[in-house]
C-alpha cells in the first residue's frame, strides 16, 4: 500500500510543479524516479523516454504508465496516471467555473485582449525550438512546411496529416531510400 | 449526446497525437473550433493561455478545460474529455510494456516516425498560423505584443507566466 502511495504522491508533484508540458517535466521525473526513488535506473530511464516520446499522447502520461507498471503493475500504473492527471484537473475545473462566472467582465476581457497575441507567440517559439533541435535539416524543415500549410491553408484534419506522413515516410524509408 | 462526442473526439486527439501536448493543439483546435463548435476562436485562445501558465500536461488542461465548457458547464465533461484523451497513451503504453518492448525499434515504425515526428512540428506552427487571425489581433497593438512576446520567450527566454502576466496588464492599459 505504502508502495502505491508512494508512487501516486510522486506523481502527483511532478504534475503540480511543473509549467509548460511533458518536455519540462522529463528532468523532474527523472529526479523524483530516478535519483530519488530509485524506482529505475538511468539506462532504463532513457529507453523509457525514447518510447514515451515517440507514442501518441501527453509524454507525461506515457512516462506515468510505463513507470507505474513497471513498478507495481497495473494498479501502480493508475496511482501514478492519477497523480499526474489530478492536480491538472483540480486547478483547471476551479478556473473554469471561475471564468464562467466572469464571462461577460469587460476587464477580463481586455486582459484576454493582450493575451491572445502573445499566446501565438508562446507556440511558435516551441516549434521554432524543434526545428532548431533538428539543425533545421532540409528534409525535416520542408515536412514540417508542408504539414502546416496543409492545416494552416488547406484545412486538412491535422490526424489525416500525421497519418500521411507517417504512411509516406514508410514507403520513402523501407522501398526508396532502403534506410531502415 | 455530447458526452459521447468528447469521448470520441479527445480520445481521437489522444491516439494521434504524435510530438507531445503543441503538436496536440492544432488537433484540438480543428476538432473543437472547426468541426464541432463548442468554442470561439477567442474562448479557444483564452483556454490555451489559461493551460500554458498552469501546471501540468497542456493536453490534460485543455481536456479538462473544453470538456466543461463544452457540456455546458459539466464536470462530467471535464471527467469524460480527459478520461479519452489519456486512454490510448494507457492502452499504446501498457501494450508496450508487456508485449513489445522493442517496438521503438520496429522497423517500420521507425520509418513512419521519420516522418511523424516532423509533421507534429508543423502541427505546433499550424498551430500558432490559425491564432493569427483578426478576432485574437484587433489592432496594431495586438502585434507590438505578439512580437514583444516572441522576442522575450526566443531569445530572453522568459518564463510563460511572466509573458502572460505582462501580456495581460499590457491588454487592460492598452485596449
Amino acid at each position: 500500500m505504502k508502495q502505491y502511495l508512494n508512487l501516486f504522491i510522486s506523481f502527483l508533484k511532478i504534475g503540480a510543479f511543473t509549467l509548460g508540458g511533458g518536455y519540462i517535466m522529463i528532468p523532474l521525473i527523472e529526479k523524483e524516479v530516478v535519483k530519488k526513488r530509485k524506482w529505475i535506473n538511468k539506462d532504463e530511464f532513457a529507453e523509457m523516454l525514447a518510447l514515451a516520446q515517440s507514442a501518441p499522447g501527453p509524454i507525461a502520461v506515457n512516462t506515468a504508465v510505463f513507470v507505474g507498471y513497471k513498478i507495481k503493475g497495473t494498479k501502480g500504473m493508475i496511482a501514478t496516471v492519477l497523480g499526474t492527471v489530478i492536480p491538472s484537473f483540480t486547478i483547471i475545473i476551479f478556473i473554469a467555473i471561475f471564468f464562467a462566472e466572469f464571462e461577460n467582465s469587460k476587464t477580463i476581457e481586455r486582459i484576454f485582449c493582450g493575451i491572445r497575441p502573445a499566446v501565438v507567440a508562446l507556440i511558435a517559439v516551441p516549434a521554432i525550438n524543434m526545428l532548431k533541435n533538428n539543425n533545421f535539416k532540409i528534409h525535416v524543415t520542408a515536412i514540417a512546411a508542408v504539414s502546416a500549410i496543409a492545416v494552416w491553408l488547406l484545412n486538412i484534419s491535422p490526424v489525416s496529416v500525421i497519418i500521411i506522413a507517417g504512411l509516406c515516410a514508410i514507403i520513402y524509408n523501407t522501398f526508396i531510400s532502403k534506410r531502415y | 449526446m455530447v458526452f459521447v462526442q468528447l469521448f470520441i473526439t479527445f480520445f481521437k486527439i489522444g491516439l494521434f497525437g504524435f510530438g507531445g501536448g503543441y503538436a496536440m493543439l492544432s488537433m484540438i483546435q480543428h476538432e473543437v473550433v472547426e468541426v464541432h463548435q463548442w468554442l470561439g476562436i477567442k474562448e479557444f485562445t483564452d483556454i490555451v493561455a489559461i493551460s500554458q501558465s498552469t501546471p501540468g500536461p497542456i493536453a490534460i488542461n485543455c481536456a479538462t478545460y473544453i470538456g466543461y465548457t463544452a457540456a455546458g458547464g459539466s464536470i462530467s465533461g471535464s471527467i469524460i474529455a480527459t478520461f479519452a484523451v489519456c486512454l490510448p497513451s494507457v492502452i499504446i503504453m501498457l501494450a508496450v510494456c508487456k508485449f513489445f518492448l522493442a517496438f521503438g525499434k520496429n522497423k517500420y515504425f521507425s520509418a513512419a516516425l521519420a516522418g511523424m515526428m516532423p509533421a507534429a512540428t508543423g502541427l505546433v506552427a499550424a498551430a500558432a498560423l490559425m491564432l493569427m487571425n483578426s478576432h485574437n489581433f484587433v489592432d496594431y497593438k495586438s502585434i507590438i505584443i505578439c512580437a514583444a512576446a516572441f522576442v522575450l520567450s526566443y531569445f530572453f527566454k522568459t518564463g510563460i507566466i511572466k509573458i502572460i502576466i505582462f501580456s495581460g496588464i499590457l491588454g487592460y492599459v492598452l485596449f
